[in-house]
């Protein structure tokens, strides 16, 4: 389970990056989505990966924390959710000024050399 | 009366919440806007006066040792979010309420006109900036960071334009990045630490085994990054003349105040950590010589810019470098100058960006190239129309034409570039020389001469690049009168300018007691054991006195 976790928070970073550096905003903000699914991905990987267990307590059960998965970096995650979500509508939102302002969708305003 | 002062401290952060929220209720109205804004601003400086007062050890009995902490819900310390207060944070608490109420008053004049929902983002900015300045928990750092930047992007895009909305998505883009990185750290040191309560995470990042060091140091160097990058330190700071530039005069002069907040978070999160000796970039050679590079770099920008706006953005990154390089040669001496040289800088600079805003008007025609758009065309005209619907503001608009406008522009000026600069006979200069005679007497205990005799250097050199720069934009702006007219200056935008300036002047004559207080201040910062004791206790005893009480 490890590997395959680790795989996919690499290759979402690797092509969030990846994207990040390209010259157009669509390119961009498909970056900083992926990158932040990678980033949250990797939040809730530091809370331990583990099968079967709940992050809340059962009042029923006895208390071990054994039997339990780290309620903290699950909420941090939704938290980082929620901002991210709200940011990058914010940044669409820019974008799409800077592309009638503009004309173009280059992320500097006007189109390159190359 | 104990319990209600026991509050005190989350009020900085409910008030312009509160009042941000209120001011959505009634879109209709500027006027019920802005006199929101203003009661929220001026509670928020009565209660940062409160704070600082009761952080001075002036009543021992509330906090002991000048330090406050609120339990939020009245969780204890390091499972719920603390809020603390000690005299760094009073102190910050203090200087933010002042430059907000005099960009807030200045922002009346036209600024708040130009788009919509400028009092609501000025509310939920200060929010942030207040709560940063005021948590002990690294995950609501994060938080509030986002809630002022969020705040920030809508404030830099007001007033549209193209310009604007350019290094608006720039600004926008990079922070998002430097978000990620901060949450990244964050999740690295949650996942080694086992805690993200600030004073809890120094004793436990001590007792680390060393196969989990390597991971704890990796997750604060990228914090540390993402600060430097809110900091603008060199290379990471080509964001901010651009954004600081295009964004409006009193905005321009809030947002001297949010690289202090990297600045602050740095000086925090390394006095926490460094006791356990921690490496990365807290605290250590490589923040000094980030610095002093990023000195050097504001330096040549200030030379090269050819607008004052600009000119005034590269000072900022100045006094950034002049704070990394001060706090990264030896946090222990020189943290009271820099701490002055902070206050002094930040006001100096709020008062220059609006200043700026004003000399804008001088000239009688905008063209594209001289000017690239201090505000759009279009706001303009707009003014002119819609300044005679709001009868609250007929008496000011007609007293305008101050004979001395000119005057008052030249001698504000003047007084700005010393405080930049750093001459005497005002309080930049008290702030260089403290900063220039503690760096001279690390020189001579010879513990790191060399460094010390760089960061010297790096000073005068700035005082000299700023002088000539200054010099000789002053001379564009005020002496090659061809083509510019008398500028119709308002009381309202003319006053803040003053105070921002007068208060400096202040802390020239009362720099004396100030010292002093920095002092303290600076014991607080550099020694954090206090700090811990004080926040981890603070649960403790409220769960006792709960177990008591039944």
């Amino acid at each position: 389970m490890e590997v395959v976790f680790a795989l996919a928070v690499g290759v979402l970073a690797g092509s969030g990056v990846w994207l990040l550096l390209r010259p157009r905003t669509f390119q961009v903000i498909m970056g900083l989505a992926l990158l932040s699914y990678a980033i949250n991905l990797f939040i809730f990987a530091m809370g331990r990966l583990a099968i079967d267990r709940a992050p809340s307590l059962n009042p029923g059960d006895r208390i071990d924390p054994a039997l339990y998965a780290d309620p903290v970096p699950q909420a941090l995650v939704l938290t980082a959710i929620v901002i991210s979500f709200a940011t990058t509508a914010l940044l669409l939102v820019v974008i799409l000024a800077a592309r009638g302002l503009t004309g173009t969708d280059h992320v500097d305003g006007r189109e390159g050399e190359a | 009366m104990n319990a209600w002062l026991a509050h005190l401290p989350v009020l900085p952060v409910v008030a312009p919440l509160f009042a941000g929220a209120a001011m959505l209720l009634v879109p209709e109205s500027r006027r019920v806007r802005a006199a929101l804004g203003i009661c929220s601003v001026l509670l928020q400086l009565a209660t940062a006066l409160a704070l600082l007062y009761l952080t001075s050890d002036a009543v021992p009995d509330i906090w002991p040792q000048g330090i406050g902490v609120y339990s939020i819900g009245k969780w204890p310390a390091p499972f719920g979010i603390v809020l603390v207060v000690d005299r760094l944070s009073a102190l910050m608490l203090l200087l933010t309420a002042t430059v907000a109420l005099a960009s807030l008053i200045y922002s009346l004049a036209r600024w708040d006109r130009v788009g919509v929902h400028f009092h609501p983002l000025f509310q939920l900015l200060l929010m942030g900036v207040n709560g940063s300045f005021l948590t002990g928990d690294l995950f609501n750092l994060f938080v509030f960071v986002e809630v002022l930047l969020a705040a920030s992007y809508g404030l830099l895009l007001h007033g549209s334009g193209a310009v604007r909305v350019k290094a608006g998505l720039h600004y926008i883009i990079i922070n998002l990045v430097a978000s990620l990185l901060f949450l990244i750290g964050i999740a690295l040191i949650y996942g080694v630490a086992g805690t993200l309560n600030m004073a809890d995470l120094g004793p436990r990042a001590a007792q680390l085994a060393d196969v989990d060091r390597g991971l704890f140091d990796i997750g604060a160097t990228i914090l540390g990054i993402a600060f430097l990058i809110k900091a603008a330190s060199w290379p990471l700071n080509f964001w901010l003349p651009i954004a600081y530039s295009a964004a409006g005069a009193p905005v321009a002069a809030v947002f001297a105040l949010l690289t202090k907040v990297g600045v602050y978070a740095i000086i925090r999160v390394g006095a926490l950590l460094n006791q356990s000796g921690v490496h990365g970039p807290f605290g250590s050679d490589w923040l000094f010589f980030s610095g002093i590079a990023t000195i050097f770099f504001g330096l040549v920008g200030m030379l090269a810019a050819q607008q004052l706006a600009r000119l005034v953005a590269f000072s900022v990154i100045v006094s950034t470098g002049t704070l990394l390089a001060a706090t990264g040669l030896d946090p222990d001496v020189l943290v009271a100058p820099a701490l002055f040289y902070l206050v002094n800088s930040v006001l100096a600079s709020g008062a220059f960006f609006m200043l700026t805003g004003l000399t804008e008007r001088t000239r009688t025609h905008f063209s594209e190239s001289s000017d690239p758009a201090p505000m759009a065309a279009a706001s303009y005209t707009a003014f002119g129309m819609e300044d005679s619907h709001d009868p609250l503001d007929v008496e000011d608009e007609v007293g305008v034409a101050i004979p001395a406008a000119m005057a008052f522009l030249g001698l504000s000026f003047v007084c700005c570039a010393l405080l930049v600069a750093g001459l005497p006979p005002l309080s930049g200069f008290v702030a260089k020389f403290a900063l220039l005679s503690a760096a001279v007497s690390i020189a001579e205990q010879a513990q790191s001469a060399t460094e010390s005799w760089i960061f010297v250097a790096a000073m005068l050199a700035t005082g000299l690049a700023a002088i000539i720069a200054l010099a000789r934009i002053g001379m564009r702006l005020f002496w090659s009168v061809v083509g510019r007219t008398t500028p119709r200056l308002r009381v309202i935008e003319v006053g803040p300018v003053a105070v921002l300036v007068l208060l400096c002047i202040g802390l020239t004559f009362a720099a004396d007691p100030v010292m002093t207080f920095m002092k303290a201040a600076g014991e607080g910062v550099s020694s954090p054991q206090t700090y811990i004791d004080a926040v981890l206790s603070a649960g403790a005893t409220e769960s006792l006195a709960q177990e008591a009480a039944p």
